[in-house]
């Protein structure tokens, strides 16, 4: 296991050097002078000069990179053009409310997808399967940005239960604040993942329960509850767990626009406004942060399938 | 040997006609079974509908999408001479949605023509050359794996500027990695079937294998894939306008409709609740339809 870890961490070495190229290259493929994309049309030409000289656009291309690449590497990403601070930090702040909303709606997605999945598939085609299964397919077509809204409207303005935008005030840290300023925002992300969740775990749970070791425990005599979860569910989760790495980044993407939805200040609402401000170092570290967070938790995903099927070779 | 038998057949054995039972090619089959779901049937019908609708706007409705008329804003569903009431800029809502229709959709299938086109010709050459180029090519797609598809999508924007063309090209290129992969991993099954060693040995020319014998035998997950992409493709670009990336206002188009009614959710919710409602619908159906579809390519695997 660990020689499998070892491994898959440096194959990811090379993955990241192709992300940090294809992220260094957006100003690059930009049509025009970025400079003077940043800056608009009034910018004077010393300013321009500046820009360029700032972010290295007077250097032949290679060495442009090899300066960038190492100046991430240091910890220095730039400054943001539109809101003047320090990339670095700002990314980091933001990156954590994004961090709450997407691991409170992957807790909701996985405990009711693979709840309602269970459900569906040990009654199979009765009344709650077929409910079950609507709903998921329900869930799995509706955009998020639409069932956000909607969720805004019920529950925010028309019964006014829960706080429509923002994430909790400040000096209103507690725990019960911030959940309540969670719960729309946080379903809204979570439906289409849970969905997806609970049809996967249906029909794998239906793949499991007619192999013929199933069989054998229920000949022994094995109560159904035993034979559900200590036998049947361990295996259907295999692939489970591999729906759940791919939805993370269907999470990540969803969280971009329930953030500007619900107003939730994260990482996502970040890099939307740096780009319709033309904000190059902005838009450049939020990408490459996601990224990279994203690479990362796609490997653990993979380790978590190691864990839970030992039958996998990884030579 | 096999020839000869093959050759006797219609004289010596007896065919599946002269039993009266009718021979079904297997496109017939398919459509057979298509037709037996009632529920993909029901979606291709919606979409149908949709489609007509949007080309047929303009006389159903009589009114200009981008008609403003202050004077009757924000008029709820219902109200006389518009059925599905009028926007912020008393715009018809109807005449709105329908003309939306037409963007969403050509979009939705622009972007996986395109994205289907490049995604199967890389699939083909990579998968049946192995090698370098195989080995290169999936480096790269791996690359572009490493985002989650909106933000590959959004940093795409990023570079070329936002706008509706930009959001295409942008869904386009995300979806090309998808069609590869499921290419790619058909043709490296199929190149080691005989018959395409057949080929090999009567001398046809690898376009020829890869065109007429290798791609329509790959063609199955292809459109499977395609038809629930199309949804998919619809969502991702009414996503970018929604967040301002895509179509720009006053363009009828789905995604900037839905935003564009958000300041407005208080008074006139039906400005944004309705375009989401149409997105849902058509993408509900090319789901369905795309289910439908896979159950009748490959009865196996329903359940």
């Amino acid at each position: 296991m660990l020689k499998y870890t070892i491994k898959r961490l440096l194959a990811l070495i090379p993955v990241l050097i192709g992300v940090s190229i294809l992220v260094f290259l957006i100003l690059h493929l930009t049509p025009g002078d970025p400079a003077l994309i940043m800056l608009g049309p009034k910018a004077t030409k010393p300013a321009l000069e500046a820009l360029r000289h700032q972010l290295g656009l007077d250097l032949p291309l290679h060495k442009q990179y090899f300066q960038w690449i190492a100046n991430i590497l240091k910890g220095d990403w730039g400054r943001s053009i539109q809101l003047k601070r320090e990339v670095l930090p700002l990314v980091l702040t933001r990156f954590k409310a994004t961090a709450v909303l997407t691991l409170f709606a992957a807790f909701i997605a996985v405990t009711f997808g693979l709840l309602a999945g269970i459900v569906s598939a040990t009654k199979q085609y009765s009344l709650w399967d077929r409910l079950l299964m609507f709903l998921a397919l329900v869930g799995f077509c509706l955009p998020v940005f639409w069932l956000g809204l909607v969720l805004q409207v019920f529950f925010g303005l028309k019964l006014g239960w829960l706080p429509v935008s923002g994430m909790s005030p400040p000096g209103q840290a507690g725990l019960g604040s911030v959940f309540k300023f969670l719960i729309l925002p946080g379903f809204s992300l979570a439906v289409g993942t849970m969905a997806e969740i609970a049809r996967m775990t249906r029909s794998s749970m239906l793949d499991v329960i007619r192999q013929d070791y199933i069989r054998t425990a229920r000949a022994k005599g094995l109560t159904e509850r035993v034979v559900t979860y200590s036998h049947a569910l361990r295996n259907a989760l295999i692939p489970v767990v591999t729906v759940v790495g791919m939805q993370i980044g269907f999470l990540l993407s969803g969280a971009v626009l329930v953030e500007m939805i619900f107003s939730w200040p994260g990482i996502g609402s970040l890099m939307v406004n740096g780009i319709l401000a033309r904000d190059f170092p902005l838009v450049q570290g939020t990408i490459l942060f996601v990224a990279t967070i994203y690479v990362f938790v796609n490997l653990i995903v993979d380790l978590v399938y190691a864990l839970l099927d030992p039958r996998i070779s990884y030579n | 040997m096999q020839t000869e038998l093959g050759r006797n057949k219609p004289h010596h054995d007896t065919s599946a006609e002269d039993l009266g039972v009718e021979r079904i090619s297997p496109k017939r089959e398919i459509w057979r079974r298509l037709k037996k779901d009632k529920i993909a049937v029901a979606g291709g019908c919606i979409l149908i509908i949709v489609v007509l609708l949007s080309i047929l706007a303009p006389p159903l409705t009589g009114y200009d999408p981008n008609a403003v008329n202050t004077a009757i804003r924000l008029q709820p569903p219902g109200s006389p001479g518009h059925l599905l009431g009028t926007d912020n800029l008393g715009r018809d809502m109807l005449t709105r949605l329908l003309f939306g229709g037409r963007v969403s959709v050509a979009i939705g299938f622009a972007a996986v023509a395109i994205a289907m086109f490049f995604g199967i010709l890389i699939g083909l050459f990579t998968g049946y050359y192995k090698g370098l180029l195989d080995a290169v090519s999936m480096r790269f797609i791996d690359i572009l794996m490493a985002f989650p598809y909106v933000l590959l999508a959004i940093a795409i924007i990023a570079a070329l500027g936002p706008g509706l063309l930009n959001a295409m090209i942008a869904i386009s290129i995300v979806g090309i990695p998808y069609y590869a992969r499921i290419v790619r991993g058909t043709v490296l099954s199929l190149r080691e079937q005989e018959y395409i060693e057949a080929q090999k040995a009567l001398g046809s020319s690898d376009l020829r294998i890869l065109f007429k014998h290798i791609l329509p035998n790959a063609l199955s997950p292809i459109i499977v894939a395609a038809t629930l992409d199309v949804g998919w493709m619809i969502i991702a670009a009414a996503g970018m306008s929604f967040l301002g990336l895509g179509a720009q206002p006053p363009m009828a188009e789905w995604g900037i409709m839905l935003s564009s009614g958000k300041d407005f959710l208080r008074v006139a919710p039906h400005i944004s609740l309705l375009p989401g409602m149409a997105i849902f619908i058509v993408v509900l159906s090319f789901n369905l339809l795309g289910d439908g579809l896979r159950d009748a390519l490959d009865p196996r695997l329903k359940q």
